[in-house]
């Protein structure tokens, strides 16, 4: 962490950049958030640890509008993002200075809670983990607060950056698509329930849709006044049977299954599962396809080739 | 004061349910969240924090107020019918209590909001006592005691036993409904849990935090603050932080086409959005910035100066918890505190 930060504070002493995008320290060490430092001053606040699990790269769509470079800090994974909202022309290559930063599975303070601790008063972000509490003290496995996300890592190298700090690691347990096949594995009727069950739980919080690094229109479909359904609405049917499949549909070809929008729903839904179904059927239709693996590359839904899936493949009941 | 044994509460949830609707935390896909009783309901009394408070059972996220159906030449409008039938909310936790008053303040005033009086008319709470607070937890700071709730009948789980006191005439009902269930206990076993509770919350993280500065005279010195230039850049501008507090009232009316008529519903709205306080002529907060300053000036600033200082936060740590970008009402009141602005 310090070698980093002290990078970071030279570039912006020379001048190379304006601002660093990074993570600010929290309440505890659990608790870090997104944060701009556009001073040496500011940077006595930064910190870089095992709970820093935020996709940075979606903040890039605002600093690419500011004046110079942005230092940002990017996680192997978070890296397939920035490249993807390259593709998307909605962050701008030359105005970003990627420090690629090292990355071992990160944490988060639910998935502990999980683990049925209670009242932590500290947590450490070391292999295992110590948790204080108001009702006892204990060590976790360090696997036991990681992000279900890093049980089926990319990978550990950055697909785009200037310059790497820290080591990264592959935390791949299980192969992604495992989860999905169960689910293909149901009956019609069993997977309806199990999409309702946990469907009917949405909020309408939108903060899938706000922090996924695909979903970056200026205005959103669903913002519109002119849409007869209200984007903060909560409607049961309109969650389970419309918002998430369309927002799916939206990004399919695009994510790149950075995992955010299922760290981030308060009502714990995996969302990420309709994202998978969509790369796994890709991958069948059109050839395995990483999404922001490669800026230049043309996306599979967005490019025509004779070798493409008939439209017909729907009314033959699709890829099951 | 009475009791009976937890393995009993079954029996209890049923006895309720005869005579009225009951409402309480149901486990539902993994996560906790107030929910109508039925004999298959996952009824989770364990979990300390329900996702979204209790507040829907009062003023629900989407409601229809009211249906228009054109036929022809004619147009008929059809008033959707206030709550008529009792109902028991059980398991609301003090934090969740206290913003039901706060909701009071807004929709029992006038203009009554006669959908929100219709139901807190009928609805009769049994709040719980905490067991074991969270590290989120701050209600101690607006003066709550979260091991001896408000409520029209107020519980305690210890020692296997749910104890029960009934703390008002409507609470005294509902306790003469399932007076066969119950029977008379001391208070020994609620004493001990109250003093073991009081340690506690002594020791939990916020249990300090300082409000000191804000209260609604500072209405420039705070909304004029370069602080927030700082503070709202991480927000991701998702509705999360006013959908799971207790207390964030704010809501929005709009039209569902129903193709041959309108469905006038409401539902909640929150200030992270573009959209919300939307006029003809616009939006009056374009910036994000401005969105964000909203939800907490109105919290500590705008609500005190209009309810005679009561802040419309009650420490439930929600917010805390879920804010995905881990931004929260703490930080902003400490960052305030630290600069001494």
């Amino acid at each position: 962490m310090q070698e980093l930060k002290n990078r970071a504070i030279e570039l912006l002493e020379n001048g190379t950049v304006a601002r660093v995008l990074g993570w600010k320290i929290g309440e505890n060490t659990y608790d870090p958030e997104p944060a701009f430092f556009d001073s040496v001053e500011a940077m006595k606040d930064f910190v870089y640890n095992n709970f820093c699990a935020a996709n940075l790269s979606k903040y890039m769509i605002e600093a690419s509008k500011l004046e110079g470079k942005t230092l940002v800090c990017l996680k192997p994974c978070d890296s397939y993002s920035f490249n993807q909202l390259v593709s998307d022309h909605r962050v701008d290559r030359e105005k970003a200075y990627i420090i690629g930063v090292g990355c071992k599975g990160k944490l988060s303070i639910e998935q502990i809670k999980k683990s049925g601790v209670k009242g932590i008063l500290s947590v450490t972000d070391s292999d295992p983990i110590q948790v204080e509490t108001l009702y006892g003290n204990k060590e976790l496995p360090y696997t036991a607060g990681m992000l279900s996300r890093c049980f089926s890592c990319k990978g550990k190298e950055h697909v785009v950056y200037d310059e790497l700090i820290g080591e990264s690691a592959e935390t791949s347990t299980v192969d992604r698509f495992d989860e999905v096949r169960r689910i293909e594995a149901m009956t019609p009727e069993e997977k309806f329930a199990f999409f309702q069950a946990e469907l009917s739980k949405c909020i309408r919080c939108n903060a899938c849709r706000n922090v996924c690094p695909a979903c970056n229109c200026r205005k959103c479909v669903f913002d519109g006044n002119k849409f007869d359904s209200a984007q903060k609405a909560n409607v049961d049917s309109f969650e389970e049977k419309m918002f998430h499949i369309i927002r799916a549909f939206h990004v399919a070809g695009r994510c790149t299954d950075c995992g955010e929008c299922s760290r981030v729903c308060p009502q714990g839904i995996p969302l990420h599962l309709f994202n998978r179904k969509f790369i796994k059927d890709i991958n069948t239709l059109y050839g395995e396809y990483q999404a922001g693996a490669d800026p230049e590359a043309k996306g599979p839904l967005t490019s025509f080739t004779t070798e493409d899936a008939e439209p017909s493949i729907v009314s033959k009941g699709g890829i099951v | 004061m009475k009791r009976i044994a937890l393995e009993n509460l079954p029996k209890l949830y049923a006895a309720i349910a005869e005579k009225q609707s009951l409402i309480l935390p149901v486990k539902k896909a993994g996560q906790t969240n107030f929910g109508l009783w039925t004999e298959e309901a996952d009824v989770d009394l364990a979990t300390l924090k329900t996702v979204k408070s209790a507040k829907d059972a009062f003023f629900p996220q989407s409601e229809t107020l009211y249906t228009c159906q054109r036929d022809g030449k004619t147009l008929s409008l059809q008033p959707e019918k206030l709550e008529e039938e009792p109902f028991v909310v059980f398991g609301i936790k003090g934090c969740d209590v206290r913003g039901i008053q706060i909701l009071d303040k807004v929709f029992l005033s006038e203009p009554v909001d006669s959908f929100y009086c219709a139901r807190r008319k009928h609805g009769i709470i049994v709040s719980l006592a905490c067991a074991a607070p969270e590290e989120s937890c701050f209600c101690k700071v607006f003066g709550i005691d979260c091991a001896e709730p408000e409520g029209d009948v107020v519980t305690w789980i210890a020692e296997g036993y749910l104890y029960w006191k009934a703390a008002t005439e409507k609470g005294e009902a509902l306790t003469a409904q399932v007076a066969d269930l119950l029977e008379d206990a001391d208070t020994a076993a609620v004493d001990a849990q109250k003093a073991a509770i009081a340690a506690i919350v002594e020791k939990l993280p916020y249990a300090n935090l300082s409000l000191e500065g804000w209260n609604g005279k500072v209405l420039n010195e705070k909304f004029n603050s370069p602080l927030w230039e700082q503070l709202y850049k991480p927000c991701l501008a998702c509705g999360t932080c006013t959908f799971v507090c207790p207390t964030c009232q704010c809501y929005d009316i709009k039209d569902y086409n129903t193709g041959n008529g309108v469905q006038r519903y409401r539902c909640w709205d929150s200030c992270m959005y573009s959209d919300f306080t939307m006029m003809a002529h616009g939006n009056n907060r374009t910036s994000q910035l401005q969105r964000f300053r909203q939800r907490f000036m109105h919290k500590l600033v705008y609500f005190p100066a209009n309810n005679d200082g009561a802040y419309s936060c009650v420490g439930c740590g929600r917010c805390v918890e879920k804010c995905p970008s881990h931004l929260n009402i703490v930080k902003v009141i400490k960052a305030f505190e630290k600069e001494g602005k």
